[in-house]
């Protein structure tokens, strides 16, 4: 900040100051502990222990390896999936309706659709039901291993069925800029395959709007919690899940290791970004001479149904787990062989509905207002930043993206004593902030590649032609934006409507979300609430997505180069 | 209107109509009046409907009579109550706290007892209700896991392990250890245990270190780390023995003691267990069971303990907690606890000393033909100190949780 400029360095010093303390209290919540020291139970001394306490932990190393390459198969072939589809595809019909399909399934939270597909799955489930006994013989589920099996498997399945969709819609936000359609029509006069057209010229030109995301995802899926605990292992667990265990352990030392365990996590996230940008720096090499060979590849189709096929299956399996759970949210009694209930009752979902009008308005208050700050917030230093004509720094993307790297359980436990510290914890605002800390890095990596990819010649044009600053932010920029601005409010309502622990954490038991009260009662493992309550936490974000999707097809009914036409 | 008020609740709670005028009862009167118009939140797992449906109605009952709210805050796990309260000792919150009451027991108790995270002694001890506390039969009512309660924690209900079956697919369970793990290797793959450290699984090896350790009196000591090998031996060779025949050849664990329960239900496994005697018929009631299930328990008793509710040092509300912590322990309270259709939790108070009104409560409660009579029961055998928890978990993980051995 040496070269302070009041007007260009406003937002981020907002940004600064609300992303700085949690942070940084965040960071020493959890690097602190590793190193031994939290004097609140009596460990003063900075040391070396907690990280030897971890690496005696039995089965540590299977623990890391399996978080690694689970989180690191997942995401690649969910982007690899995504990619041959909308290379086969893009520009159809098909396309079209298997996108209709895809942007709901985002809406889904991760811990739902973990639950319907376990119970899609497992022996005594949904398939097996309707196949049983007249077509397999079993007239008591098998004792086969599908669900929590040692290798993952199961868990990396589910984790491509949750990053799939994410993907799509941010590809398709890609492709759908004029330009990249003009490029198509050159491939294909060209006489390349669909397919080769694709990876040959679309892709380099879209690959970096995905790169980021892509990361992020990566991120997520070595880390993830609530899918590893419902489809992963457990004879040992994968890293993340076991360090909520450690770090919720009645034995209070073993925080320490926990917090240890934590660094280790984020050594585990960032190794494996660092394993894909290699991966990706081969493939770039390898394919340049390929690229520029000019070969067209004509016959594709049976590439082109593979790809159909395989985008086909994860739809119909998540569609699927969304039958199952509204089935079950309806169900009594629902036992092993019978294909539906045996009892059915409402009672759970009117018991749901009646507590629920104040719980879903706390939700929705805290959602709306945390999309809507982050995303004009992010807007405002982006706006910035391009008028001044400097990039966001490097170290203001770091701060911005730390909250999404480290564990949030280790982290919380400094936001929590930052916010006790300002005597703010309990209320609404800071669980609103807390909100934001974990939302502004979603806000920023849905929004930051559209507002980069802008055409600048549109502002210039509507400078020389007199405008001021806020107008052409908000009569050029603004307008053109709607769909990426959109999405983004949406994803960031999701995100904050998402967050389990930072409101139970921050918000004492005071502010109770849909969230909190689900995953509360969800720890019973009654199915036929877990299924209520996880409809209830859908049915937001998937207003808001399709609030998302509605407004520009409202709005730009006369602009056709704005509509969405894949 | 509020004398009218108390005046109720005292007939309600039967307490100053039976008893003299004494300096405790005038200390009591002080905390009613202090307690009126607290607000107590109420830190409680919410995992069970009925649970929360029993709290909403206890709930109810104490702000109508002594003018206290309650706000049940539903956690998923206590643990990050005691975090909650650890990060506000931390910072210097020695007030105003953001947890007034916290449904507890065991290790949690034991790690905020040992951090001095819990309110000063023997307010428990001095609710009025306590004298209808059954501490002559009920031992752990006083000692939580081998640890004095000290009057920080108020007994609220019992548990005690007990097995289900489904008396559609087996006659006669297996009523010892033995007997289950002949059970299991005749019928493998339709026996497991959730996985320690899960509460149930750590229950599951905890009874089973009761009926292969030599020595029980060890137990009621801190783990002696020199011994500890050779005193879990037969409980590692029993282990050894069941694993292979376990559910998924233990490969994959129930995750919980719903889960296992569903597991019962869809046929996958042929015996499950809880920690609540009257959980099966609740869930037959419920639907989550077939009617055709019963319940059993070893031969020489199961393992059994009491959970309470306890007052962090910083509540805000340690009075109005007070009076709810006492409404919870009156007769009229623990006998709609103890019936299967609300919740099914048995009661800690001695039903035999109750003046006849309230006894008379009790001895109509018809527990459904899933819960085991008292007798039936058998003895409570009683938790080992929380170090062998620590300790069992330990030694499970590196043999059965570390993959490929």
């Amino acid at each position: 900040m040496a070269k302070f400029r009041p007007g260009s360095n406003l937002p981020s010093l907002i940004v600064v100051l609300l992303l700085a303390g949690p942070v940084l209290a965040g960071l020493a919540g959890t690097v602190l502990p590793a190193f031994g020291y939290l004097p609140v139970l009596g460990a003063r001394e900075i040391t070396l222990e907690p990280f030897a306490q971890l690496f005696s932990m039995p089965g540590l190393l299977q623990s890391t390896a399996l978080s690694f390459w689970t989180g690191l198969v997942a995401s690649l072939v969910s982007l690899a999936i995504v990619l041959c589809f909308s290379a086969a595809w893009s520009g159809t019909q098909t396309f079209q309706r298997v996108s209709r399909f895809l942007s709901p399934l985002l809406s889904v939270p991760h811990a739902a659709a973990a639950i319907g597909l376990a119970f899609l799955i497992a022996p005594s489930g949904f398939l097996a039901r309707l196949l049983s006994p007249w077509a397999t013989g079993w007239e008591r589920p098998p004792d086969l291993l599908l669900v929590n099996d040692p290798y993952g498997v199961a868990m990396t399945l589910g984790l491509i069925a949750k990053e799939v969709p994410f993907l799509f819609l941010l590809t398709l936000a890609a492709l759908n800029r004029p330009e990249i359609k003009s490029y198509t029509k050159v491939a294909a006069s060209l006489g390349y395959g669909r397919m080769s057209g694709f990876f040959k010229v679309i892709l380099p030109q879209i690959y970096p709007l995905i790169r980021l995301p892509m990361l992020a995802v990566i991120a997520y899926s070595t880390s993830v919690v609530d899918v590893a605990v419902i489809l992963g292992p457990t004879t040992p667990a994968p890293l993340a899940a076991r360090l909520v265990v450690w770090m919720n352990d009645p034995d209070l030392s073993l925080r320490l290791a926990a917090s240890a365990g934590a660094l280790l996590q984020l050594g585990v996230s960032a190794g494996a970004i660092l394993v894909y940008l290699l991966f990706e720096a081969i493939v770039t090499k390898l394919s340049s001479t390929r690229l520029a060979l000019g070969h067209r590849i004509k016959s594709d189709g049976a590439g082109r149904m593979a790809a159909l096929g395989t985008m086909v299956f994860i739809v119909s399996a998540m569609c699927l787990s969304l039958l199952v759970l509204i089935i079950w949210s309806l169900a009594k009694s629902w036992w092993y062989p019978a294909p539906l209930p045996q009892n059915w009752s409402i009672s759970a979902l009117s018991m749901a509905l009646m507590q629920t009008p104040q719980i879903l308005g706390t939700t929705i208050l805290l959602g709306v207002l945390a999309a809507l700050i982050s995303t004009s917030l992010t807007l405002w230093l982006l706006e910035t930043k391009t008028h001044a004509a400097e990039p966001v720094d490097h170290q203001l993307r770091t701060l911005i993206f730390v909250p999404l790297l480290l564990p949030q359980i280790a982290f919380l436990f400094g936001l929590k004593m930052l916010f006790l510290m300002i005597g703010l914890d309990g209320s609404f605002t800071a669980v609103l902030l807390a909100h934001l800390v974990f939302v502004l890095p979603y806000a920023f990596l849905a929004l930051s590649d559209p507002w980069q990819r802008q055409d600048p010649r549109y502002a210039r044009v509507a400078a020389s032609m007199g405008a001021s600053r806020a107008r052409i932010f908000f009569r050029v920029q603004l307008p053109m934006l709607t769909r990426p601005v959109l999405v983004t409010l949406a994803v960031a309502l999701a995100v904050s409507v998402g967050q389990y622990l930072p409101t139970l954490m921050i918000g004492a038991g005071r502010v109770v979300t849909v969230t909190t009260e689900s995953v509360a009662l969800a720890s019973g493992g009654n199915r036929q609430i877990t299924a209520v309550y996880a409809l209830l936490q859908l049915l937001i974000p998937f207003a808001g997505f399709a609030v998302a999707a509605a407004i520009p097809a409202v709005l730009f009914k006369n602009r056709t180069a704005l509509r969405l036409d894949a | 209107m509020k004398r009218l008020l108390i005046a109720a609740a005292a007939l309600i709670s039967g307490l100053f109509t039976l008893q003299p005028v004494s300096a405790q009862d005038s200390d009591w009167k002080d905390v009613l009046d202090e307690a009126k118009g607290q607000t107590v939140y109420f830190h409680a797992w919410g995992g069970e409907p009925r649970i929360n449906a029993y709290i909403q109605w206890a709930a109810r009952e104490v702000e109508n009579l002594y003018d206290v709210r309650v706000v049940h805050v539903k956690v998923s796990d206590t643990a990050s109550v005691v975090s909650q309260v650890l990060a506000e000792k931390s910072v210097g919150k020695t007030s105003g706290g953001g947890v007034d009451l916290v449904w507890i027991n065991g290790e949690n108790f034991a790690a905020m007892k040992t951090n001095e995270l819990l309110a000063e002694p023997g307010w428990a001890q001095s609710l009025p209700n306590w004298t209808y506390v059954d501490t002559e039969n009920k031992p752990t009512v006083l000692v939580d896991f081998t640890v004095p309660t000290d009057g920080q924690e108020s007994p609220w209900g019992m548990a005690k392990l007990v097995f289900m079956f489904d008396t559609a697919r087996l006659d006669t369970p297996p009523a010892s250890l033995d007997a289950l793990l002949a059970y299991a290797k005749s019928n493998p793959g339709r026996f497991s245990y959730p996985q320690p450290p899960n509460f149930y699984g750590t229950t599951f090896l905890k009874q089973a270190l009761l009926n292969t350790i030599a020595d029980t009196s060890v137990l009621s000591a801190p783990v002696d780390p020199d011994q500890f090998e050779a005193q879990t031996a037969p409980l590692f060779n029993f282990l050894d023995e069941l694993h292979p025949h376990l559910w998924r050849q233990g490969q994959a664990f129930p995750k919980n003691a719903a889960h296992m329960r569903q597991l019962l239900a869809d046929s996958e496994m042929d015996i499950a267990f809880s920690f609540n005697p009257g959980d099966a018929s609740g869930a037959i009631v419920n639907g989550e069971l077939p009617p055709t299930v019963r319940t059993f328990v070893f031969d020489g008793g199961t393992v059994g303990n009491t959970h309470f509710v306890a007052i962090p040092f910083n509540s805000s509300a340690q009075e109005g907690a007070q009076v709810f912590a006492n409404h919870l322990l009156s007769p009229m309270a623990q006998m709609r606890k103890q019936d299967p259709e609300i919740w099914g939790d048995p009661t800690v108070l001695n039903v035999a000393d109750l003046p006849a009104n309230e006894k008379a409560l009790f001895d109509t409660q018809d527990l459904r033909p899933a819960t085991l009579t008292p007798e039936e029961l058998g003895p409570t055998l009683p938790e080992p100190h929380p170090s062998w928890v620590t300790a069992l978990e330990q030694a499970w993980a590196t043999r059965y949780g570390a993959g490929g051995q």
